[in-house]
């Protein structure tokens, strides 16, 4: 039999329906090759007994022929998204134990059109981080590494355990969420698509929040159909969340291949960066080509506040943060350490339970938000908001259809590389997505090439609202384009 | 605008986390970096804009006022470090 975890999703669904292999050989194709990929330490937790029970249970409706769009299709789940019975610790100590008594929305959307769960995957703590570097249980390798080179590279974050898993063909599509680029630049930093839908398409149900205004869940998968695939699935109007829109999911899939002929694409001169590497700008340049020849008009616009989009986000991020972190005194779930008085107990458990970035943000959100500071900082933030906001909103009224740009400044870099003393280093990783957060649009990372070292580089695409269709439409001409990129096996 | 340790363990405080002394000082020059960071904001001309308060306009939906949930206190406090008799238990909190 071929290596089952070399299908894509849409391959393995074909093959489940012509019966070529059963889901329960699927699912125990991908725990072999989990067991196999350790060292990468994707996987946070494995629920292997769970796995082969939901691909029995997948196996029966496929032979009565009740099956449901994603029947035993093995995916993985980052730890943000609680999973009913199942750790749920959003990669932090101060979680301990932590069990939900629920399941979120969005995975609930998976299980019910019959997807298997492998287990949950590593993230940066709190989804605070570019690298997966700041996870309670260590950092995730990249299955990507330098030509000639065994160092162990970051496979970006905060969704790593997701984008690493997905390029290491240990799971076949992976959930993962998006703050100021948690999706899309660890998908570009593995070679895989990722998508952040529009804010409010998803629903944030029973996914641990870190910044309530900006959070919002996506799929990460092998190509751009897997990944209109997962969407489809993910997405919904939910009474539990009062963010979430109303409005009806496409068919994602039925835009993948359709004509992109006539379609306007923008190109702001603001994201050509003073230094931008020579080889991220020449990429862009092949974008910019690739879509030419596909039919799509080019032009030129300016967002003026894109430099602005990066300070804000780290005065609006940390500041929700300070307040959806407060729950997490020791007295509910989680850790609690003990102290002389309750205030004590809450002081020594956060101490002990917050990694150092997380404390980091939460302080800064604190101090942001208190009395004095709170009209000099996080009001102006938000009016700057208005203003990111509106710069991508005179674009599309121009008759923009989507926005490229680069996803990242540069490919991986080295685990600890980044480990200096300033942490703004590691923000400007984040520097061409944030924006996409800011404005609550939707925006996906597709790969493009590879760099001089051998890894992986991503272009990023901008949408209008709710207009995920058309990304997934440009998306899949680039793919098309640039081909397909897959890491080595050395683990 | 900075921050001195002091005002680090002030802000601390506030959010209930206990810093060490040779934490707070480390904390002091990252939260200096990051507050450097940002203060190009204030280069930024925001008289009469609105600040953002939704990503997208809408009026937030109301649901009928019925009970649609309840009574699962077991698993309301399944997770509690230290419960009983479907409380969460605490260190005193008045004295």
């Amino acid at each position: 039999m071929t290596d089952l975890t070399a299908l894509t999703i849409a391959e393995a669904r074909k093959g489940l329906a012509g019966k070529d292999f059963t889901a329960t050989e699927l699912t125990k194709a991908y725990l072999a090759a989990m067991a196999a990929a350790r060292e990468l330490n994707a996987y946070v937790v494995e629920t292997p007994e769970k796995a082969l029970a939901m691909a029995a249970a997948s196996d029966a409706r496929i032979a009565a022929g009740e099956a449901r769009a994603l029947e035993g299709i093995p995916l993985g789940i980052k730890d943000l998204f609680a999973t009913e019975g199942v750790h749920t610790q959003a990669a932090s100590h101060i979680l301990d134990g932590f069990r939900p008594a629920y399941e979120s929305t969005v995975t609930n959307n998976l299980w019910a059109d019959g997807a298997v769960m492998l287990g949950k995957l590593n993230m940066d703590e709190f989804a605070m981080g570019s690298s997966n570097e700041t996870s309670f249980y260590g950092p995730v390798k990249s299955p990507w590494r330098k030509a000639g080179s065994n160092m162990a590279l970051v496979p970006g974050g905060s969704s790593g355990g997701s984008a690493a898993a997905v390029a290491a063909r240990i799971c076949a599509g992976a959930t993962a969420t998006d703050t100021g680029g948690s999706i899309r630049q660890p998908a570009a930093f593995t070679g895989t698509v990722g998508i952040k839908p529009t804010y409010g398409r998803c629903s944030r149900w029973g996914i641990v929040a870190f910044a309530s205004s900006l959070d919002q869940a996506g799929p990460i998968a092998r190509d751009v159909r897997d990944a209109a695939i997962l969407l489809k699935s993910m997405a919904s109007v939910d009474l539990k969340d009062s963010t979430s829109v109303d409005l009806p999911v496409p068919d994602y899939e039925a835009a993948v291949g359709a004509s992109v002929k006539g379609m306007k694409i923008g190109i702001p001169k603001e994201y050509r960066l003073d230094g931008i590497a020579a080889e991220i700008d020449g990429l862009w340049q092949k974008g910019i080509d690739w879509l030419r020849e596909a039919g799509a008009e080019i032009v030129e616009i300016s967002l003026p506040h894109t430099k602005y989009a990066l300070p804000a986000y780290y005065i609006v991020a940390p500041a929700e943060a300070s307040s959806n972190l407060a729950r997490y005194d020791g007295v509910r779930y989680g850790l609690r350490v003990p102290g002389s008085d309750i205030v004590d107990m809450y002081e020594n458990s956060r101490a002990a339970g917050f990694g150092a970035e997380v404390k980091r943000r939460i302080l800064i959100g604190t101090y942001v938000l208190s009395a004095g500071y709170y009209d000099a900082y996080y009001l102006r933030a938000q009016k700057v908001r208005t203003l990111i906001k509106r710069d991508f909103e005179i674009a599309f009224e121009a008759g923009v259809d989507a926005i490229l740009t680069p996803a990242t400044p540069s490919a991986a870099f080295g685990i600890g590389e980044k480990a200096g003393a300033d942490p703004v280093e590691m923000y400007l990783n984040d520097v061409f997505t944030v924006t996409v957060n800011m404005a609550g649009l939707p925006g996906i990372a597709v790969p493009a090439g590879l760099s001089a070292d051998g890894l992986p580089l991503g272009l990023q695409l901008i949408g209008k609202p709710f207009d995920e269709s058309t990304l997934f439409s440009l998306g899949a001409v680039i793919e098309q384009a640039a081909g397909r990129f897959a890491a080595e096996l050395w683990w | 605008m900075s921050v001195d340790t002091a005002t680090v363990r002030r802000v601390a405080r506030l959010a209930r986390i206990k810093v060490s002394d040779e934490e707070a000082e480390r904390m002091t020059g990252e939260l200096n970096s990051i507050l450097g960071f940002v203060e190009q904001l204030d280069e930024v001309d925001v008289s009469d804009v609105e600040p953002m308060t939704s990503v997208v306009a809408m009026t937030m939906r109301l649901r009928a006022d019925v009970v649609t949930d309840g009574d699962v206190a077991a698993k309301v406090t399944g997770n509690a470090p230290m419960s009983d008799d479907d409380f969460f238990m605490v260190p005193k909190v008045v004295e």
